[in-house]
């Protein structure tokens, strides 16, 4: 005869809160310990949440949609006979009121109209076959050729400190103290006073259902179909997010993640960049023939994805981590691959690339990537990178410069492999080039290491049957 | 217990005290033969005598200095002003001399004495003679200032007024004379710097003395229509000021309104919102609000007066604000 409390779990590392995308089970389902209960979204993907006790779920507190915190009751599940009103009204009591019915009604399916904001373009510019279908997708935000921050990192691997408070976070000192007491991180919570401060009953309701705060973002326009891959030709014009000038959108649980986690890698790791051009020709012959091949289909970020990772094997202070009072060199060569998905972003991390063909690993980054804009990804999935890599070329950037995924000291910003005039001897010929820009930790890396490990690249890439050997 | 109005209180304190301390006596315009302007010294003079019992000349500077003198040398003179509009003309005896001796005399001279009457707003009476200038005495170290709201408070506090060994400064006011409550039949007083909550609620603290505590109470009755439980605390003695019973409730309800009939600016509420967010800061949710007079001289139009006075619908706004409604 015992009651179980339903809480909600910690399913990522960085989660903080989490929304209920659905309740497998229903109010009055028995329930038996290991079911699945409930689906729900935390800042990285939709994860499954077990029962911890068995009996019937008697009491559904955090209705799908609704959003609660780490350790919040959000169900109850016990003998059908059991008496679970003290504990439901001692959670009432701390969490205010419930959700009503049209907050509910009103909150995401997290799906469709989010995907025509964020649609990210598949098609391949004629001149740039990398591009196709299964081609990690990075972010497709920036236009220009050379923005000052581009974002294309996923948050995500690892265990920097959540410790810094970026901007300054109005709240009540009520609020604030209540926070404090509940362990609640402030930044992660919506303010409704006056100019966003959060007050009391924020905090509240923080503890418990959250209703309709994400409707908004979500519930403009219809939806556009993706744009299917259109052969020979440039990406159409992105289709217009759905998003009406003036709205405000309140934060997603990843939007709050990446804001805070890039914010710190920027502003607390040193930057600086080193491009670098490299020859392609070999490596677009080489992939032409891969293509021909049965098992075909590897992309130039597989090729880049691959000679980074035998890269780093030789310069393992790139493969590695500020710690604060010394640098952490990695045993392994993982490398993040920045997948832009429809509401964000995220870095699926290819494990031991160095001891994977390219093949494998251009099946893994698909498998990864699909699962990732599915929102399906494990969180051992998308943590533990040692390197990340952004590729923008399927907009057919020429170059751009990322911001390291903490907590690797570098990352890289590759570009579209372009047609572009070589001068060759004392002729100019049709060459193919594509441009690397590394980002680097300086308290790491020196400028000195990053172009050695830039031509240790560049070497691999344009002599590339190398890749395919080990 | 007694139902006696204001007016009855405060006339049956006089009368008590009078009897218990033969030392006690009234001066001020027109409090014998007339029985006061405000019949608060109804009776007095064929009780007590002229002696005890004396009517002055329309001079308060006069007035409040014979007090002061009456005071030094041992007796407890009560000083009615006829409305504290009037007490400007005595403010450097009461300022310079009744609050100053005890301490540069370093403690060798004490100035028992009460200087009491109407203070505020009454009905259209103008800008000359609706002020309420607590804020003015209030500054001052060496004074003790009281506003009761209820007969019972009058009679309690005036009693303690009467007894304490300090200037008392004990502002009543016109519109409340007429205010029925329950008074104990027994002798009793109320110590000076004792608040009192009036309605216990914990939904919003409304922080009032004199008529704006009844003025807070029809406020927390909407209030509590809409399912607002506000709890009404007055100070009733602004210095020393009950600042525990303040914050006590604040830290209850998180969210504070003072309402004061005074001006806003530099306005005692001001006193008590600095306390409030410096000793409850953490318990606060909302910055204190203060609902004040409006800050230009009372017109005499009665629409006008009743935009320039703190009414319910002020306070129901106010509390709506702090609780973000």
């Amino acid at each position: 005869m015992t009651v179980s409390k339903v809480v909600l779990a910690k399913l990522s590392p960085t989660m903080e809160e989490g929304t209920i995308v659905k309740w497998t089970k229903n109010e009055g389902d028995a329930v038996k310990q290991g079911d699945v209960l409930a689906e729900i979204e935390t800042d990285k993907a939709n994860m499954e949440m077990e029962a911890l006790g068995s009996g019937v779920l008697r009491k559904i507190l955090v209705p799908a949609g609704g959003k609660a915190p780490i350790g919040a009751l959000i169900g109850v599940i016990a003998e059908p006979n059991e008496d679970i009103e003290p504990l439901i009204a001692k959670e009432g009591a701390k969490a205010g009121g419930a959700p009503t019915a049209a907050a509910a009604a009103s909150a995401p399916a997290p799906e469709p109209a989010k995907a025509a904001a964020e649609a990210t373009p598949k098609a391949a510019p004629a001149d740039q076959p990398a591009s196709v279908a299964s081609a990690p997708q990075a972010p497709p935000a920036p236009a220009a050729p050379r923005p000052v921050a581009t974002p294309p990192v996923a948050p995500g691997s690892g265990s920097a400190g959540t410790g810094g408070d970026g901007g300054r976070v109005k709240a009540s000192p009520l609020a604030r103290s209540m926070a404090a007491h509940q362990n609640i991180d402030l930044s992660s919570v919506a303010g409704s006073g006056p100019g966003g401060r959060i007050i009391k009953r924020d905090i509240e309701s923080w503890a418990g259902p959250r209703p309709g705060t994400d409707a908004p973002a979500r519930s403009a326009g219809a939806p556009a179909s993706r744009p299917s891959a259109a052969p020979a030709s440039r990406p159409a014009a992105p289709p217009a997010p759905s998003i009406t000038p003036g709205q405000e959108l309140p934060l997603s649980n990843m939007r709050k993640t990446i804001a805070k986690r890039l914010s710190e890698s920027m502003f607390t790791s040193p930057h600086y960049y080193v491009t670098v051009e490299i020859d392609m020709d070999a490596a677009v012959d080489l992939r032409d023939q891969i293509q021909r091949l049965e098992e075909g289909k590897v992309s130039f970020n597989d090729l880049v994805v691959k000679a980074c990772a035998r890269a780093l094997t030789r310069f393992p202070l790139v493969n590695a981590s500020w710690g604060g009072d010394k640098i952490v060199t990695h045993a392994e060569v993982n490398i993040g691959i920045a997948v832009a998905i429809p509401d964000g972003l995220i870095t699926p991390v290819v494990r031991n690339a160095d001891r994977k063909s390219i093949l494998d690993i251009a099946h893994e980054v698909r498998d990864l990537a699909t699962r990732a804009r599915d929102k399906k990804l494990k969180p051992e999935e998308f943590t533990g990178s040692t390197f990340t890599i952004s590729n923008l070329g399927m907009f057919d950037v020429e170059e751009f410069t990322a911001i390291i995924n903490p907590p690797d000291s570098a990352i890289l910003a590759v570009g579209a492999v372009r047609k572009v005039p070589v001068v060759d001897g004392e002729t100019i010929r049709p060459g193919h080039r594509m441009k690397v820009t590394m980002s680097s930790d300086h308290r790491v890396i020196d400028g000195a290491l990053s172009a050695q490990f830039l031509a240790e690249v560049r070497r691999l890439l344009e002599a590339p049957v190398g890749l395919l050997l080990g | 217990m007694a139902q006696l109005t204001m007016r009855e209180a405060l006339n049956q304190a006089l009368k008590e005290e009078m009897t218990r301390d033969p030392n006690v006596f009234i001066l001020g315009e027109e409090v014998g033969a007339y029985q006061g302007a405000y019949k608060i010294t109804q009776g007095l003079l064929a009780q007590f005598g002229e002696w005890r019992v004396r009517d002055t000349p329309i001079a308060e500077e006069a007035i409040a200095g014979v007090a002061v003198g009456a005071a030094f040398i041992g007796l407890r003179p009560i000083a009615e002003m006829m409305t504290f509009n009037f007490s400007l003309l005595a403010l450097d005896m009461i300022v310079n001399h009744a609050a100053k001796y005890r301490y540069m005399s370093g403690g060798q001279i004490r100035c028992p004495m009460v200087m009491r009457g109407p203070s505020g707003a009454a009905t259209q009476v103008a800008a000359q003679h609706s002020q309420g200038f607590e804020s003015w005495y209030a500054h001052i170290p060496g004074l003790v200032v009281v506003m009761p709201s209820t007969p019972k408070d009058a009679k309690g506090l005036l009693k303690s007024a009467i007894r304490d060994d300090n200037p008392v400064i004990f502002m009543e006011n016109e519109i409340l004379y007429n205010l029925k409550g329950e008074v104990p039949e027994e002798e009793f007083h109320i110590p000076l710097g004792l608040g009192d909550i009036k309605r216990e609620g914990k939904d919003v603290t409304l922080v009032a003395w004199s008529r704006s505590v009844i003025t807070s109470l029809a406020a927390a009755k909407t209030l509590a229509d809409e399912g607002v439980e506000a709890e009404v605390v007055d100070p009733r003695t602004l210095r020393p000021l009950d600042e525990d019973i303040i914050f006590e409730s604040v830290r209850k309800t998180g969210r504070c309104v003072v309402v004061e009939e005074g001006w806003r600016y530099a306005g005692f509420g001001s006193e008590i919102a600095d306390r409030v967010q410096r000793e409850c800061f953490d318990s606060l949710d909302a910055p204190v609000i203060r609902v004040t007079a409006a800050d230009v001289p009372m017109p005499y139009a009665k629409t006008l007066e009743k935009a320039y006075l703190p009414q319910p619908e002020r306070i129901v706004e106010a509390a709506h604000q702090v609780l973000y409604r």
